[in-house]
Formats: structure tokens, sequence, C-alpha cells
């Protein structure tokens, strides 16, 4: 599953989708809302999306995932809108016969997240200010 | 021919709209629509070195040929994740 919502994340739910008895390993990662950026206070944050191509570009990932590594199913859901300190903004679940491959695709899917999916972060600080992630 | 422009984030916020439409040369490339774009729009220039293209939901060389109808949206550097 590759989605992207407006809902709350649930770490779990998305850990048991990629659950199967021939898989001793699921890693997931939870991203969470930070209340610090470059030494100043951040108040929330807000994510916006292109949704649907959001959603198309992590399935991509995932099909090469999938072919980079020996793994099962795996699991990725972005949360757009605005979202508290505290709160998950990504959780992607590798399930895998074996930990290492699990360990491996989980982090390199997150990178490769970071770098083609298209969502956008918008930092609202302490003070008042707000600016878009590396979009200045 | 007719394209639209979609715009995200900060662009979309500088120009004050997410849809754009384009009145651009039947056979023009993406460059040439970015060019109009930019002419409506300068606000809009200095992101545009560091801006992809998506066409169709895929990322799409600046050289690419548009057609009637086509929506061409502006991705910004990226920052989803956590």
């Amino acid at each position: 599953m590759f989605r992207v919502t407006t809902e709350p994340l649930s770490v779990q739910q998305v850990n048991d989708l990629v659950k199967r008895p021939t898989d001793g390993a699921v890693v997931t990662f939870d991203g969470i809302v930070r209340n610090n950026f470059d030494g100043r206070a951040v108040r929330y944050l807000a994510y916006e999306a292109y949704a649907a191509m959001a959603e198309k570009k992590m399935a991509e990932i995932g099909a090469e995932v999938q072919q980079k590594f020996a793994i099962g199913e795996m699991a990725m859901v972005h949360r757009i809108g605005r979202l508290e300190i505290g709160e998950s903004s990504i959780v992607i679940a590798v399930a895998a016969p074996h930990r290492h491959a699990a360990f491996e695709a989980c982090a390199y899917a997150m990178d490769r997240v970071k770098a083609e999916v298209p969502v956008w972060k918008k930092e609202f600080f302490g003070d008042g200010a707000d600016h878009w992630v590396n979009q200045n | 021919m007719q394209i639209t422009v979609k715009l995200f984030a900060l662009m979309r916020e500088k120009a004050g709209t997410d849809t754009i439409p384009l009145e651009v040369p039947a056979g023009a490339a993406l460059t040439q629509a970015v060019a109009t774009l930019v002419c409506q729009y300068p606000i809009l220039e200095p992101y545009m070195a560091n801006t992809r293209f998506s066409i169709h939901m895929d990322f799409v060389d600046p050289e690419t040929i548009l057609a009637e109808g086509d929506e061409l949206v502006l991705i910004p550097p990226v920052s989803g994740g956590a």
C-alpha cells in the first residue's frame, strides 16, 4: 500500500499490513515532526503534496526496492496537512525473511522518498515566521 | 494551443493561484511554456532554476514537446518524509 492521507498515521496498522508468516523481520520507520530546525523552535508543520503523483512515485520506489533487496511486502503512507510536534509524517514498513535486508531496504526507501516524491514541508516557527523547506 | 500549469508550495503562494491556463504555440517545447509563464508571472522566475517538471505524473525533460491540453506541473525541490 502506497498512500497519501490527511488522517493521523498508525504505525501498527502499516506494520501489520506487511507481515507474512514467511518473513522473520519487519522494520518500520516512523518519521516524527520535530520541535526544532537549525536551532529555531518549530511550532508545527504543514505538508502539501501532489498527491496522485506522490502515490505513483511511492509505488515506483516500492517496486525499485523489491528489485534491489530480498524483501517481502512493503507499505508506505505519508500524511499531509497540518501536523503537530510529535506526530508521524511518514511510516514505511518493510518485511523480509531476514533483518538485514529489511533494515537496508527501509533506509534506502526513505532516501528515495526524500529525493523523488512530490511532497513539500512548511515549517511554522515559534517567532511567528514560516518557510518552505529548500525553496528560498 | 492551451495548456494548464499547476503550482505547489512556495510558487503557488507567490503566484496566488494553483492553476494557470497558458496559451502557447502548437508544438511548443516545455521550455517555451516556462518562458511564457515567467513573462506573465515574473515573481516565479527566481525559482525556475531549481524546478523540475511533470506531465502525466512523471518527471519530464525540459525539451519535451507539449500537446494541447497538457497539464504541466512545476515541482520545486521536494521535502517530504520527516
